[in-house]
């Protein structure tokens, strides 16, 4: 078995490769767009990144569920990092959207209920990172982060919704539903590709929060009773 | 399941009681409520031909701002002289802690509401022509959205560092679909509803009452916990 960093960089690795031939294959192989010609290209890195914001917000929320029944630091470290990473995800997702949707749309904004979503999704993570800042004890920034990690994945279906819901008393844009068959490979390759990259810096923050938690741990002592917690009755 | 809801009740009423011995607390957000509607008022400007379209919007607007002043309170006095480390204390469910503060928070939200539509519907030259009842019904279940899950983070926030920022910063974006179906339903009752839009927008607030009421309890536990 390899060491851990060095099995972790293999993600990098993996994705790195993944995202080239994707990326390849969608910028030079793939046929462009009927309507939205070569600016459609973009939907390569859109997609995926779509994707994958969802999926690691929802790692997340399963992190969050394992550090509040386990209360290992483990767990605690790798919600850090999902969160981290859906952050950065969901603002690679607006900023290609609105790259996207100028020449497309006319706008660099409108109120569709993906975009909102999004938008939303974005601000809400953020204030669950701040409110990790802001509490010093790590026994207690586990469970709070988890709790509002739990209550703000909740939320996304009802934002979705009740945005969608807003909007349809409005017009509303149509959207490409359907991809042709040639598009689909450097899609799904390129879905991959940003999963695994995903993955690397999730375990890279995990790994660099456990660092920092050991070097806190080595300067101040720990008080005996911390070691006997006990735990959930 | 009896038990748990005596254990509220006197939570509730300790909430209750403690509010009405403050009383100048209480008032002091119904102010700034007041304050921001004529604020609104001041933005829309004086020779706004049509100022009952907005109503709902401003009448949710200074609720939710003032949910912010009102939740925060209700945790600051508890953090005061120790009171948090007796809550923790006290022989009951910790579910029961959450509907009881909850509760309490939701009726003080439902009061401000109950006091500042008459004066909204007057600085906007605004007449109900929909059901009162629903009117009501709408107020009820949109300031039990921001209280469920608003009690939860003002828990949060009152024991961290930077409480005043951080309660908006992570309710405000939790609440938005509360926001947009109050506003939505707030304002075809103020008007008319031709479409019938009314129920599923009530609906969607009933929906989100239910996950937070039912999600938000078993989670406060934790949120107390030393």
């Amino acid at each position: 078995m390899l060491p851990r960093p060095i099995r972790e960089h293999g993600f990098a690795a993996i994705g790195l490769t993944l995202l080239a031939i994707g990326s390849y294959m969608g910028l030079v192989v793939a046929p462009p767009e009927k309507y939205m010609g070569d600016v459609g290209r973009i939907l390569y890195i859109h997609v995926p990144t779509a994707w994958n914001a969802l999926l690691v917000l929802t790692f997340a929320f399963f992190f969050a569920i394992a550090s509040l029944v386990s209360r290992k630091p483990r767990h605690d470290d790798l919600l850090h990092g999902a969160i981290e990473v859906g952050i950065l995800l969901s603002a690679m997702l607006l900023i290609q959207g609105s790259i996207w949707a100028r020449p497309t749309w006319g706008v660099f904004w409108t109120w569709d209920p993906r975009l909102t979503t999004s938008a939303i999704m974005l601000v809400t993570f953020i204030g669950v990172l701040g409110l990790r800042s802001s509490v010093d004890d790590p026994a207690r920034r586990a469970s709070w982060t988890a709790i509002a990690t739990i209550i703000s994945w909740t939320n996304i279906p009802i934002v979705y919704f009740s945005i969608k819901w807003w909007r349809t008393l409005h017009q509303d844009f149509s959207t490409p539903q359907t991809v042709a068959s040639t598009m689909v490979t450097p899609l799904r390759i390129n879905a991959f590709a940003l999963l695994f990259l995903s993955l690397w810096l999730i375990l890279r923050r995990a790994q660099l929060s456990a660092r920092q938690r050991t070097r806190a741990g080595m300067n101040t002592a720990v008080p005996a009773a911390s070691t006997l917690t006990a735990g959930d009755p | 399941m009896t038990r748990l809801f005596s254990q509220s009740v006197n939570v509730l009423r300790k909430d209750l009681l403690m509010d009405w011995r403050s009383r100048g607390r209480a008032l002091s957000v119904l102010a700034f409520a007041v304050t921001t509607l004529l604020l609104f008022s001041f933005a829309s400007g004086a020779d706004d031909p049509n100022p009952g379209a907005m109503v709902g919007a401003w009448l949710w607007l200074a609720l939710l701002f003032a949910s912010t002043l009102a939740l925060g309170e209700s945790f600051r006095v508890e953090t005061e002289d120790g009171g948090l480390e007796q809550l923790r204390l006290l022989p009951v469910d910790p579910r029961a802690l959450f509907f009881g503060k909850a509760l309490g928070n939701a009726l003080l939200l439902l009061v401000l509401g109950a006091l500042i539509l008459p004066l909204c519907l007057a600085l906007f030259r605004a007449e109900v022509a929909g059901s009162w009842p629903t009117l009501a019904l709408t107020l009820a279940l949109g300031t039990a959205g921001l209280a469920g899950p608003g009690t939860v983070y003002a828990a949060m926030t009152a024991q961290a560092r930077g409480k005043d920022v951080m309660l908006p910063l992570l309710l405000f974006p939790l609440v938005i679909p509360v926001l947009v179906a109050a506003v939505k339903a707030t304002t075809l009752c103020v008007g008319r509803d031709p479409m019938d839009q009314l129920p599923s927008w009530l609906s969607l607030l009933a929906i989100f009452d239910l996950v937070y009421w039912s999600l938000c309890p078993l989670l406060f536990g934790r949120v107390l916990e030393e």
